[in-house]
Formats: structure tokens, C-alpha cells, sequence
């Protein structure tokens, strides 16, 4: 992990307070009972599930852990994480599960 | 005595909160321990738990702080993330928007997913609540779960410097994504915006200043759009 400055930190706090409030204030504090464009909602309902994916995918193929080498302790553990969280819907047994796998398959393979 | 029934209603909303206390705690931990290891002092965790109040989110700009990513794509990724709670705001204004602007503010300030998702239920169900009483329910189910979030942070923080470098926290990070996008997976169209999001990021790793973050985002929401779509035409059809 790089070590981000404290400028750095303290803008992206001050970024996200400002913009969450705003999120969240949009509609019941400006927009009021306007209805929505059903395009607008329609591509709403899916930003987090794209967004995390996006996010997470390059992490679990290339891991900063081994410079980038694909590596099968991880991408196992990944696996049952998101299988685990989709079948149960519970995020801290996934988190578990996930958790255990890689720390079997990382003591097994040295 | 309207006072006394939206207290009534403030305790309920709190009530029917508790269990959520199990899923805001340890997250609230989660954020503490790796923001610390991220190199965030105790004042800086806080000031982010308490201000952002966003678990995925602060999480997102977390990872991508510590990848060295240009602060304006952390801003718009970790927002993109919370993106759902302008949603939210949407979907509560018809119960909530007739408040007084500085209760609407408050209200904004509280809109997570616990809050919204038991006051949403209980507003198409009950139509018989004033509009006192919908925003003492509303503020009444962030009563356990805001003190969990700050405290479990805290905690977390705390801990955080006592854990060793060598913990395997590297994976920890991912772990956490992944667990909270299996729940997220409710349709086929879920499926195809997350499929879609997956293949272009990898696919557009090598674009720089992680933009790829952004357009693999972009694809993974219009592919849902588009599938969503095409599944409501086929059962029209049908």
C-alpha cells in the first residue's frame, strides 16, 4: 500500500462529506416531489453493482500482494466470497468464509 | 399529544433497527482497521465515518487513495458508489418531502440503506402516519445504527494499529467488495451489469489515471439498463 499525504486524505473526506450530503439531499431537498425520468432511475438502480465489480475484478486477477501474478490462494478465496455472499445474502459469512479459504489455502501452499 | 405518538414512532423505528446493529458493527470496524492501515490518524478515520456516513463508499475511496489514483477519479468512483442514496432521497420524498427544510436536511444526512429500506416498507404499508410521525420513525431507525457505525469505527481504528503489516490485509479489501456484491446479484439483470463491469475493467486496466475504473462502471450500468429492458419486453411478450 502507498501511503496517500495528508493533504490528499483530507480533501477526499471533505469530497465525499460534500457530495454524499448532496446525493442524498438531491431529490427530497431540491428536486421534491418531481417525478424521475424512468431512463435515469433505470440506470441508477445499477451503479453499485457495476461500479464494485469494476473495482474489484483487476484486484482479485492481478493482486498487488504478488506484484501482479495471478495467484490461486486468491482468486479461490474470491470465489467462495462472492458465491457464499450470493447464496446466504450474508456479508459477514462471505466475508468469513472468504477470510478462512485464503488463510487454508495460503498456509497449505506456503 | 402529537408529540407523544411521534416519540412512540421514534422508539418503534429504533427498535425494528436493532438487528441491523450486527451488519453496521462490524463493517464500522472493517473501515476503522483499514483506514488505519491506510495510513488515515484517529481524527481523520472519524471525521470520515461521521461526515460520509457511507460504508461501500468510504471503503472505495480508501483502495483507491492507497493505489495512487488522481484525487478527482477517487471523488467520482467513491461517490458513483453511493450513487443508490440519491435513489433513496427520491423514493422518501413523497412521505418525507413536505418537512420543514432543516428536518429534510437531517433527513438527507440519515438516508442509508438500513434507514431507508425499514422506513420505505413501513410507509406503503402503514398510510395512516403523519407526516411527524413518518420522520420520527425515518430518524427513530438511525438510533442504534449511528452510534454502532462511529463507535465500531473507532474500535476499529484503535485496533487497527496493533495489527501487523504481514496480516494478509492486502486481500481483506476485495474480500469485502465481493461479499457485499453477492447479495447485490438479485436479477438477471444485476448479473449482466456486474459481468459487464468485470470484463471491461479488465479489459481497460491499461487506460491511465484509472479511468478504465469509470468506463467499466459506465458499461456495467448500461448493460443492466439494456438487459433490464429487453427482460421486461420478453415478459410483455410472453
Amino acid at each position: 500500500m502507498i501511503q496517500p499525504s495528508d493533504t490528499t486524505i483530507w480533501i477526499v473526506i471533505a469530497g465525499m462529506a460534500l457530495g454524499s450530503f448532496l446525493l442524498r439531499f438531491l431529490f427530497i431537498g431540491f428536486v421534491g416531489s418531481r417525478p424521475m425520468p424512468a431512463w435515469v432511475l433505470r440506470h441508477l438502480r445499477y451503479t453499485a453493482v457495476a461500479i464494485l465489480p469494476a473495482l474489484v475484478a483487476p484486484l482479485v486477477v492481478w493482486p498487488r500482494a504478488t506484484d501482479g501474478v495471478p495467484d490461486l490462494p486468491r482468486m479461490a478465496a474470491a470465489t467462495v466470497t462472492l458465491v457464499v455472499g450470493f447464496w446466504s445474502k450474508n456479508v459477514i459469512a462471505a466475508i468469513l468464509s472468504g477470510a478462512l479459504t485464503l488463510a487454508l489455502l495460503s498456509a497449505l501452499t506456503g | 399529544m402529537a408529540f407523544s405518538t411521534s416519540n412512540s414512532f421514534f422508539w418503534r423505528g429504533a427498535r425494528d433497527a436493532l438487528p441491523f446493529i450486527l451488519v453496521a458493527g462490524p463493517f464500522g470496524m472493517l473501515f476503522g482497521v483499514f483506514a488505519t492501515e491506510a495510513g488515515l490518524d484517529l481524527v481523520q478515520t472519524m471525521a470520515f465515518s461521521i461526515t460520509v456516513f457511507a460504508g461501500a463508499a468510504q471503503l472505495t475511496a480508501l483502495q483507491l487513495m492507497t493505489e495512487q489514483v488522481p484525487t478527482l477519479i477517487v471523488l467520482i468512483s467513491a461517490l458513483a458508489v453511493n450513487l443508490r442514496v440519491a435513489m433513496y432521497s427520491a423514493s422518501l420524498t413523497p412521505y418525507l418531502g413536505q418537512a420543514s427544510l432543516p428536518m429534510r436536511a437531517l433527513a438527507a444526512y440519515f438516508t442509508v440503506d438500513q434507514s431507508y429500506a425499514l422506513s420505505i416498507i413501513r410507509f406503503e404499508t402503514d398510510r395512516t402516519m403523519t407526516l411527524p410521525e413518518r420522520m420520527a420513525y425515518f430518524l427513530g431507525t438511525s438510533g442504534p445504527i449511528m452510534p454502532t457505525w462511529f463507535g465500531m469505527t473507532y474500535l476499529g481504528a484503535v485496533l487497527g494499529n496493533r495489527v501487523p503489516d504481514s496480516f494478509g490485509l492486502d486481500f481483506a479489501l476485495p474480500i469485502a467488495f465481493l461479499a457485499m456484491i453477492g447479495p447485490m446479484l438479485r436479477t438477471p439483470a444485476h448479473m449482466i451489469a456486474a459481468g459487464a463491469a468485470c470484463a471491461v475493467a479488465l479489459l481497460a486496466a491499461g487506460i491511465p489515471y484509472n479511468l478504465g475504473l469509470i468506463v467499466a462502471g459506465l458499461a456495467g450500468m448500461i448493460a443492466g439498463a439494456q438487459a433490464e429492458l429487453w427482460f421486461e419486453k420478453r415478459k410483455a411478450t410472453a
